[in-house]
C-alpha cells in the first residue's frame, strides 16, 4: 500500500517531449484513471511510474521514496499489460508464479500462493494449460493473477480491457473493482475509454497532449468539466458545443443565427461581453411540443435522425448550424426535418472561453441537471 | 490462389518429377556402384541394377578406412560447431536486438557483411591465425611499435607465447563458428517476440541473462532446431578447413577427410576402387541425412513460421 507523488514529471523522446510536467498525487488505496486520447502521454506516464520509462524531468514518489533511479523491481509495482504479455512457454502456473522463482521463494511456497492466488481469480482448473489454450477473458486473467501474487504496493494497468469483446469487458471492469475493494491496494489504471474510466475510478485524471485537463471524482468531472477537451471527451455522448456571443449587458446569450437564451449573469462574476462556448448536457434537454411556452429558455432546432438506445433515444438535431445530440426517454415520431423546440434550464448552461477552451468560473453553481434528483433521494432516506 | 487448370498441373507436375529425378539418379548410381564387385563396377556400359556384394564392400570400406574413430571426429566437430554457432547467434542476436548502445547497428552489419567472406576466401590468414593464436595482437605491438620500444629500453625481445590450435579439436571447431546467418535468423526471431514480454519480465524482476535464458531461449527451440539442422551438415560436410588444419590425421582426421583418401588414395591404392569408394560415400552420407530426416519437422516450422 502506497501513495504515489507525481512532481512536476517530464518526457522527452529525443527533442519531442509527449508528458509535460505533470503534477498529481495518488492516495494510498486510491483507484485512479488516467484518461485521454491516444497519443496523450497517459501511457508513457504509467510506464515511468512502473520503471519501464526514464523519466526525463521531475521526480516519482513510491510510498516517500524517490524512485526515479530504482529498478522496476525495486519500486514494489506490479502491472497489467494490454495484450497480457504471458510468457507462451510457461503453463499458467508457471506463468503467475514467475515473479516469485525469480525472487528465490521455494518452490512449496511458491505453489500453495500459486493456487490462492488462482483460487480468487477462479482459475485454479487451468493451472497446467498454456497461455495460447486460453480465451481471452481467461488470459486477461492470468495477467492480473500475476500481477496479485507479487502482493505489490502500487498496482499498473495499461489499457488491460481493449483486446477483450464488449460482453467480457463490461465482466472484467466489474471484476477489477470488486477486486480492488478487496485488495485496497493503490491501482493506476490507463484507458481511452471514457466509460471504463468514469465506471472505475475513484478520481479521474483527464490528459491531452501531455498536459493534465482535469483532475476530479468522476461525477464532478461530468457534471463540471474543466475545459472544452474534456466536455467532449466525457460522455456518451459528449457535451454539446455551440458558439455563442454574450450580450453586452451580460444578461443573454445569442447563438449564431441569432437565437437568444437567458444567462444568469450572477453566477458568472468574471463574464465579459462577447463570444464563448455554450455546453449543454444531452440529458439537459428537453423537447416540448411546438408552442410550449414556459418560463425556460427554448430552442429551435431542426431534426435529423434518432439513435435507438433500448432505454430512450438520442435524437440528432441542428441548432443554429451545429449538431446537437438530445437525450429522451421514451420514441418520438419525428422525421427528418421536423422543426423542434428544446427547452433549456438557464441552470444548465455550460459557458467555456472560446480562445482558452477553459471553464468560466461560476459561483454557487446549481446542481446540475443529471444529478439533481439523488441529493433528495438521500435526505428523504436520512 | 486456386485455380482448375488441369493441364497446368500434369505440366507443372512433369517439371517437378523431371527435377526429382535429376536429383535421384545420381544417388541411385552411387548406390547400384558400391554393390558390385571391382570388375562389374568398371565394366562399360555400368548397369543400373544393384548387385550383391552389398555387404562385402561395406565392411570392407568401413574397415579399412577407420570410419569408426573417424566417424566420431566427425561428430565431435559437428556438434561442436553446432553447439558454439546457436549460442554465438543468439548471444550476438540478443545483444544487437535487446541493448541500446552506441554503433550497434554498425556492428550488426559487420557481422552481416561476413556473409560475404566464406572460410575459403579468408583461408590463408584464418590459417596463419590458427597456427598461432597471438599472432595478431604480436603484429599490433610490432605496428604501434611497442616491440621496438621495450627492446631499446629493456634489452628484451618482446614476444607474445606461441599458442598453435592445428591438429586439435579446437582448431577444428573454432574458426568455423562464427556465423552471420545463425545470428540474422536469431536477430529476426527476437524481432517478432513482443516487446511486453521484455517488460513483464522486467516487472517480475528479471534481470537480462534471466530473461534470455528462462524466456527467449525456450522459446526460440524451433529456431534452434532450424539452425542446428543447418549448421550440422554444414559443419559435417567441412572439407577443406579440416584437410588444411590436420596433418595428425590418425587422432584428428574427420570422416569427409577420409573419403578423399580411398580413390585415388593411400588407402586402396591403384587402380581407384570406386566401389568402395562409393560405399564410403553413402555411409558417410548417412548422419546427417538422418539428422535433417529427423529435425524436418522443427526446422520447417523454425524457418517458416515462429510459432507462438
Amino acid at each position: 500500500m502506497a501513495r504515489i507523488d507525481i512532481r512536476n514529471v517530464t518526457k522527452f523522446y529525443g527533442k519531442t517531449q509527449v508528458v509535460h510536467g505533470v503534477d498529481f498525487t495518488i492516495n494510498d488505496g486510491e483507484f485512479v484513471v488516467i484518461l485521454g486520447p491516444s497519443g496523450c502521454g497517459k501511457s508513457t506516464l504509467l510506464r515511468m511510474i512502473a520503471g519501464l520509462e526514464e523519466i526525463s524531468g521531475g521526480t516519482i514518489c513510491i510510498a516517500g521514496d524517490v524512485v526515479n533511479d530504482k529498478e522496476p523491481r525495486e519500486r514494489g509495482c506490479a502491472m497489467v499489460f494490454q495484450n497480457y504479455a504471458l510468457y507462451p512457454h510457461m503453463s499458467v502456473a508457471e506463468n503467475i508464479g514467475y515473479g516469485l522463482k525469480v525472487a528465490g521463494v521455494p518452490k512449496a511456497e511458491r505453489l500453495v500462493r500459486v493456487q490462492t492466488v488462482a483460487r480468487t481469480v477462479g482459475l485454479d482448473a487451468f493451472l497446467d494449460r498454456k497461455p495460447g489454450q486460453l480465451s481471452g477473458g481467461q488470459r486477461q486473467r492470468v495477467a492480473m493473477a500475476r500481477a496479485m501474487i507479487k502482493e505489490p504496493k502500487v498496482f499498473l494497468f495499461d489499457e488491460p480491457l481493449s483486446n477483450l469483446d464488449a460482453k467480457l469487458r463490461v465482466q472484467m471492469r466489474i471484476e477489477i473493482r470488486k477486486l480492488h475493494q478487496r485488495l485496497k491496494a493503490t491501482s493506476v489504471f490507463v484507458t481511452h475509454d471514457q466509460v471504463e474510466a468514469m465506471t472505475l475510478a475513484d478520481r479521474l485524471v483527464v490528459m491531452n497532449k501531455g498536459v493534465i485537463e482535469q483532475i476530479g471524482a468522476p461525477k464532478d468531472v461530468y457534471d463540471r468539466p474543466a475545459s472544452v477537451f474534456v466536455a467532449a471527451f466525457i460522455g456518451a455522448p459528449g457535451l454539446n458545443l455551440l458558439p455563442a456571443t454574450i450580450s453586452s449587458d451580460g444578461h443573454s446569450l445569442t447563438l449564431a443565427d441569432g437565437q437568444r437564451l437567458g444567462v444568469e449573469t450572477a453566477r458568472y462574476p468574471a463574464l465579459k461581453p462577447g463570444p464563448v462556448t455554450l455546453g449543454l448536457r444531452a440529458e439537459a434537454l428537453n423537447i416540448r411540443p411546438q408552442g410550449h411556452v414556459t418560463g425556460q429558455g427554448t430552442l429551435k432546432a431542426t431534426f435529423d435522425f434518432a439513435e435507438e438506445l433500448g432505454v430512450g433515444q438520442h435524437i440528432h438535431a441542428e441548432v443554429a448550424g451545429s449538431p446537437i445530440v438530445i437525450h429522451v426517454d421514451g420514441r418520438h415520431p419525428y422525421t427528418y426535418n421536423d422543426v423542434l423546440s428544446i427547452e433549456v434550464s438557464p441552470r444548465d448552461l455550460q459557458l467555456f472561453e472560446t480562445k482558452t477552451g477553459l471553464r468560466i468560473a461560476e459561483v454557487n453553481a446549481p446542481v446540475p441537471a443529471t444529478s439533481r434528483d439523488q441529493p433528495f433521494v438521500l435526505d428523504a432516506l436520512a | 490462389m486456386v485455380e482448375r487448370t488441369p493441364i497446368l498441373n500434369i505440366l507443372t507436375h512433369l517439371i517437378l518429377l523431371t527435377g526429382l529425378i535429376m536429383l535421384l539418379v545420381p544417388l541411385w548410381i552411387v548406390f547400384v556402384a558400391s554393390t558390385h564387385d571391382f570388375r562389374t563396377v568398371n565394366t562399360v556400359p555400368m548397369t543400373l541394377w544393384p548387385g550383391n556384394q552389398m555387404i562385402e564392400n561395406y565392411t570392407l570400406a568401413w574397415n579399412q578406412s577407420g570410419f569408426g574413430p573417424k566417424m566420431l571426429n566427425s561428430f565431435i566437430v559437428a556438434i561442436g560447431v553446432t553447439a558454439g554457432k546457436i549460442a554465438i547467434a543468439a548471444i550476438s542476436a540478443y545483444s544487437i536486438v535487446y541493448f541500446n548502445y552506441r554503433f550497434r547497428s554498425l556492428f550488426f552489419w559487420m557481422i552481416f557483411v561476413t556473409l560475404m567472406l566464406p572460410l575459403e576466401v579468408r583461408i590463408v590468414p584464418t590459417y596463419a591465425v590458427a597456427a598461432n593464436v597471438l599472432r595478431p595482437y604480436q603484429e599490433l605491438l610490432d605496428l604501434v611499435g611497442l616491440t621496438s620500444l621495450v627492446n631499446t629500453v629493456a634489452g628484451i625481445r618482446l614476444a607474445l607465447p606461441e599458442w598453435s590450435m592445428l591438429n586439435s579439436y579446437t582448431g577444428l571447431i573454432l574458426p568455423l563458428i562464427a556465423t552471420a546467418t545463425g545470428t540474422f535468423l536469431y536477430r529476426q526471431f527476437y524481432l517478432t517476440v513482443p516487446d511486453e514480454l521484455a517488460e513483464a519480465a522486467k516487472m517480475d524482476g528479471a534481470g537480462p541473462l534471466r530473461f534470455f535464458w528462462d524466456v527467449l531461449l525456450p522459446l526460440s527451440k524451433t529456431n534452434m532446431a532450424a539452425l542446428g539442422t543447418i549448421m550440422f551438415v554444414y559443419a559435417w560436410n567441412q572439407y577443406l578447413w579440416p584437410l588444411l588444419i590436420v596433418t595428425d590425421i590418425a587422432n584428428y582426421g574427420t570422416a569427409v577427410m577420409q573419403l578423399q583418401r580411398i580413390v585415388p588414395g593411400p588407402l586402396f591404392g591403384e587402380p581407384p576402387r570406386w566401389h568402395i569408394a562409393m560405399a564410403g560415400t553413402l555411409m558417410v552420407m548417412t548422419p546427417p541425412l538422418l539428422v535433417v530426416i529427423f529435425m524436418q519437422r522443427w526446422f520447417v516450422r523454425g524457418l517458416v513460421s515462429t510459432d507462438k
